[in-house]
């Protein structure tokens, strides 16, 4: 087991009140998989991703324990947390292109990003060298600017640093977002060969783009409001979906070969709840074509085959019948 | 409708603008009435200055671009005014089209301002309401709203419904619909879907294939300002010639099946000199060979409607 999070709550405290980002999280990580984490924006992917590394207000821990490698990670405790940071779980940011420092060469910044961490960067040198090569980056862009990379480039060399302590577990946040296709294709490609070179045990791959996880994640995670819908293996997920809300973000995506002129996709109508005062029950129930009585009440996430998680009435009751 | 004849654009960069940068090279393409073409292109191609070029946001280094006969170029003053009647565009982000300190309806107050000043109140109302529920929104929901009270995709039904209050034939959507959800950039595409029908022209401009594809009539590659291939759509994606198109159309995520191998064996050559010269793929380009650094290919037609610039590639 690399990583298990049971119970996480996680609200952000504004002046209106407490904005119910991650309701009650629940689920494991398996050594060596690539899960992927995936839903609309707003939908609190990033706050789930970003709190297990650096929670900081205005977010604000409410319940729950994280585990990594049989270890309790002090989540809520800022301090306490430096022993982990890079060095047992690693976050590529959201705009990661953008965290390079513009008046430092890559190589000096590397050197002093290590000392802030106490690691001889002698010592790293090796690996370093290693992974550069690994991601196609010659050894001159140590000695380059940030400006004369190119976004492709400065995505694979924030890779690279993330990961330079093998760490257990690596968040890849929208990594791919800003990217073009080919370049997306590369850089994602690399974050499969980390995963196979044991550059990290294990990674979560936050992205509101399906498509991408289709091809690289071993299992896939949906989230709704603030809450879990759906996990599966890649596979189940994208052709046998069984949560209302995943059936119908999967319809939504246009595929190459479909033109509006034959067959007219829909999107999801309705617009998710606002989560300052979330609705009770089941979070999707408004805007969810299968809705009844009983989803008044908030369903639980619970396995109803072996690794597929659900959280929907529907589904439970004809497995609970069954 | 509109036409682009071999337009080029040519920046100059560097510390005094001694160096020169081409964004576009001789771009032709032509947009009928009630067509949908969607120009495609990575970042840098050079898909956004066409578009402000034909806004008349910046003027082209050579060429031309005619709309209806005339050259935009010469358009000043009230001739102008009466070009932006017809020919509006949209942007890629919502969010920093308005500004965030007046409500949202102000950008329809700017236009009544400019072009009809002379409307009374109650029917301008009426065209304001009318124009919402043509993209689909409640006027009663969204009017009297801050930006930041509207989501994204109303935001961007906003502004096509301020373009749609003006005698509207030819809408620039540079890449509307990158910045929102998948749930909610399929009803900005239909809604597109629907003014073609009724008798719009759009320039589509986007970096992603499968959305292209699934609205547009004809299609546009370009690669680093030039246009390597172009024709028809269903020909251009269900036969992609030229290498370049190739390789996109097989980076592109997809949910039926997945990527063959992993991207090894790349080609890697320096670029011609500078960036001029030579043919805009040659760099990767896994067919070339030393006469594709020297000359511009041509477009050459391989089929009807359907036209590419590569040397090296044969017919279907």
């Amino acid at each position: 087991m690399t990583l298990q999070v049971e119970n996480l709550t996680i609200y952000y405290q504004t002046l209106r009140g407490e904005v119910h980002a991650l309701e009650s999280t629940n689920f494991r990580i398996e050594d060596h998989e690539i899960m992927g984490l995936a839903g609309e924006s707003g939908c609190g992917k990033t706050t789930l991703g970003t709190s297990l590394v650096l929670l900081k207000p205005p977010m604000k821990f409410i319940a729950g324990r994280v585990i990594l490698d049989n270890e309790e990670l002090p989540i809520q405790d800022m301090e306490g947390m430096n022993p982990f940071r890079f060095k047992k779980l690693s976050i590529i940011p959201q705009y990661a292109m953008n965290a390079l420092n513009p008046t430092r060469k890559i190589g000096k910044m590397t050197a002093e990003f290590l000392r802030s961490r106490n690691v001889d960067f002698q010592a790293v040198w090796p690996v370093l060298k290693e992974r550069l090569d690994l991601v196609e980056l010659p050894e001159t862009v140590l000695g380059m600017y940030p400006m004369e990379m190119s976004g492709g480039m400065k995505q694979r060399m924030v890779m690279v640093l993330s990961t330079l302590l093998n760490p257990s577990l690596l968040i890849a946040d929208e990594i791919t977002s800003a990217l073009d296709v080919a370049t997306q294709k590369a850089v994602v490609e690399m974050l499969v060969e980390f995963r196979n070179n044991g550059c990290c045990k294990s990674a979560i791959v936050i992205t509101h783009d399906l498509s991408i996880l289709y091809q690289i994640a071993d299992s896939i995670l949906i989230m709704y409001a603030g809450q879990l819908a759906e996990k599966a293996p890649t596979a189940t997920i994208i052709q046998a979906p069984r949560h209302p809300y995943t059936r119908l973000l999967i319809s939504s995506l246009p595929r190459l070969g479909a033109r509006y002129a034959q067959k007219r996709l829909t999107g999801i109508p309705g617009s998710p709840p606002q989560l300052l005062t979330p609705p009770r029950g089941c979070r999707f129930g408004e805007r969810c074509p299968d809705a009844f009585e009983k989803c008044q009440q908030e369903p639980p996430f619970v396995e109803v085959e072996k690794g597929h998680f659900l959280a929907c009435w529907k589904d439970f009751d004809s497995h609970a019948l069954a | 409708m509109l036409s682009l004849e071999a337009v080029s654009k040519v920046y100059q960069v560097g510390t005094f603008g001694g160096k020169e940068l081409p964004a576009a090279t001789k771009v032709s393409f032509d947009v009928q009435k009630g067509e949908v073409v969607s120009l495609i292109g990575e970042s840098g191609s050079g898909k956004t200055t066409i578009g402000r070029m034909i806004l008349h946001l910046t003027l082209p280094t050579s060429g031309r671009i005619s709309f209806s006969g005339t050259d935009i170029a010469t358009l000043r003053g009230a001739a102008l005014k009466e070009y932006y009647r017809h020919v509006q565009g949209v942007f890629q982000d919502p969010f920093s089209s308005y500004n965030p300190i007046f409500k949202a309806d102000r950008v329809f107050a700017l236009i009544r301002e400019q072009f009809y000043p002379h409307l009374s109140d109650g029917e301008w109302n009426d065209r304001v309401d009318g124009s919402l529920k043509a993209v689909g929104l409640n006027p009663e929901i969204v009017l009297h709203k801050f930006p930041h009270q509207l989501s994204g995709g109303q935001l961007q039904r906003f502004l096509i419904a301020r373009a749609l209050l003006l005698d509207l034939q030819f809408l620039v959507a540079d890449e509307i619909i990158s910045m929102l959800d998948a749930s909610t950039r399929l009803d900005v595409l239909n809604l597109l879907a629907n003014l073609k029908s009724r008798g719009l022209s759009i320039l589509f401009i986007t970096h992603d294939l499968s959305l292209g594809y699934y609205i547009s009539d004809r299609a546009v590659i370009l690669r680093r300002g030039c246009v390597v291939e172009m024709g028809a759509s269903d020909r251009v994606f269900a036969n992609p010639l030229h290498p370049y198109t190739k390789m996109l159309m097989a980076s592109i995520p997809r949910l039926d099946h997945k990527w063959e191998e992993m991207t090894k064996d790349r080609v890697l050559r320096a670029p011609p000199h500078g960036l001029t010269g030579g043919c805009a793929y040659y760099d990767r380009c896994p067919l070339a060979d030393k006469d594709c650094a020297q000359e511009i290919p041509m477009l050459r037609d391989i089929e009807p409607d359907h036209s590419v610039a590569c040397c090296r590639c044969s017919g279907p």
